[in-house]
């Protein structure tokens, strides 16, 4: 009992300096679908789990982890669902405060911002929990460009090039570590390179359309497209990926037989 | 209509803003090196009349806004969505008990688009972006003349006699006493002073 004494006040530190109830919220997303995101040269792309795939359930939303923000920026959120609705409302609410205010789309960053604000908010003020959510954003603005920033529970943010939240995302971390080229991904190479990550993270054997959700950001006449990729593209990709594999493996073969000739 | 005139021109490469520089109290003129613009960032000025009092409050306002912005966001707002800002809070004061009686205009040098920007903006919180404009009685002389004379292609020196023009055509014609222009210049290096003008000739 003495050691729980802690753990229901979100603003109260335990003896060890620690705040239980934030950390048991980044606990709660490591068990949630995994979502990853790759920035390219020329756009940048979201990948996500979609679990609860059941065909008796109604088709209505075409995607249920990716939501479109603003004209320019789109998030896909890992964690408890009903949390993330509240704060893609919020995040929605925001970017329209700002284009209000100022007549232009908010900058990424400081969207992206304000929506910590609330975060850190609710791990310090009395009796509240903290919000189950992690969220990974794909950007666009004039200042900086394509944009990835990825926010956690505890209201910190940070910029990345390529990352993963959910489960299993210290693994995909770490391919994306090694087979990411910085510089040098195109959109193409960077929805296969998500497809890639995927297959060796999640627990399936074979990669399926139904169970992926992509989307894609990218700037066309001077206009930001955010597209959801419907299941026969991402079914075409797929199956690239799968012939790439297959060549991968085939010469890896070729390569030790030769080897072993010599 | 004001006593107080406020004169802006807006050309391919910089902005020319000119304030008089008289302070009028009543009939009675208070001081006679005032200055009605207003730094707004590195990039842009905002020209004011109105009421006295209103006129320094809501462009102190506005400026430590703009300012604010730039410290919590490392980096300057655009001139137009600065604009939009202005124009966003003169309306909602509009709307309450306490409105700001102002008439300003708004001129910068946008450094990402590379353009120059004026915008004309009344007390009813109407803002248009336009070439050039004058606020109060004196805009009466000098937008004929801008009308017939300005060109967008003018370089600084053309720019600046066009300005003279105006700024003595309301010595000859206008009834009140504006002898001396304070004027500035934006573009992409900045804002800078240019020398006063004071207006020449007989009165008609």
């Amino acid at each position: 009992m003495q050691a729980r004494r802690y753990d229901s006040k979100t603003t109260i530190f335990s003896p060890e300096g620690r705040l239980y109830q934030v950390e048991y919220a980044m606990e709660a997303i490591g068990h949630a679908g995994t979502c990853l995101g790759i920035l390219a040269n020329d756009g940048v792309i979201l990948a996500a789990e979609r679990r609860n795939t059941n065909k008796l359930l109604d088709d209505v939303f075409l995607s249920d982890k990716i939501y479109k923000i603003d004209e320019d920026v789109a998030c896909c959120v890992a964690g408890i669902t009903s949390d993330a609705n509240v704060l893609t409302n919020e995040l929605r609410a925001v970017a329209q405060r700002h284009t209000l205010m100022f007549g232009e789309p908010i900058p990424c960053e400081q969207l992206v911002m304000r929506l910590c604000d609330i975060k850190q908010a609710y791990t310090q003020y009395g009796g509240k929990r903290p919000f189950g959510v992690s969220i990974l954003y794909m950007g666009w603005d004039t200042r900086y460009g394509y944009q990835l920033y990825q926010s956690d529970p505890s209201g910190n943010y940070s910029g990345w090039k390529a990352t993963c939240i959910g489960n299993s995302s210290a693994a995909a971390v770490s391919i994306l570590k090694q087979e990411y080229k910085v510089g040098e991904t195109d959109l193409h190479e960077a929805l296969l390179l998500a497809l890639k990550v995927m297959s060796k993270t999640l627990d399936m054997t074979k990669l399926n359309a139904e169970k992926l959700e992509l989307a894609t950001l990218v700037r066309k006449d001077d206009k930001t497209v955010i597209t959801v990729l419907p299941v026969e593209e991402v079914t075409k990709l797929i199956k690239e990926h799968e012939v790439r594999e297959a060549d991968a493996e085939a010469a890896k073969q070729e390569g030790s037989s030769k080897k072993s000739d010599s | 209509m004001t006593l107080q005139c406020l004169i802006g021109a807006k050309f391919n490469d910089f902005v020319l803003m000119a304030t008089d520089m008289s302070h009028l109290q009543s009939i009675m003129v208070q001081k006679g090196d005032d200055d009605k613009m207003y730094k707004m960032s590195s990039n842009l000025v905002m020209a004011v009349s109105g009421e006295p009092g209103d006129t320094t409050q809501f462009a102190e306002y506005i400026a430590k806004n703009i300012q604010l912005y730039k410290m919590r966001n490392g980096y300057e707002l655009a001139p137009s969505a600065a604009v939009h800002f202005t124009r966003h809070t003169l309306a909602t004061h509009l709307r309450s008990r306490e409105p700001y009686f102002v008439n300003l205009l708004m001129g910068g040098y946008d450094t990402n688009t590379n353009t120059t920007e004026l915008h004309y903006m009344d007390y009813l919180a109407a803002s248009v972006p336009v070439k050039y404009y004058a606020f109060g009685y004196g805009g009466m002389f000098t937008l004929s003349i801008m009308d017939k004379e300005y060109r967008p292609d003018l370089n600084q020196d053309q720019a600046y006699e066009l300005l003279k023009k105006c700024t003595s055509e309301i010595k000859r014609r206008f009834l009140v006493n504006l002898p001396k222009f304070r004027v500035r210049i934006i573009s992409k290096d900045g804002i800078k002073d240019l020398p006063h003008i004071v207006a020449e000739g007989e009165p008609a």
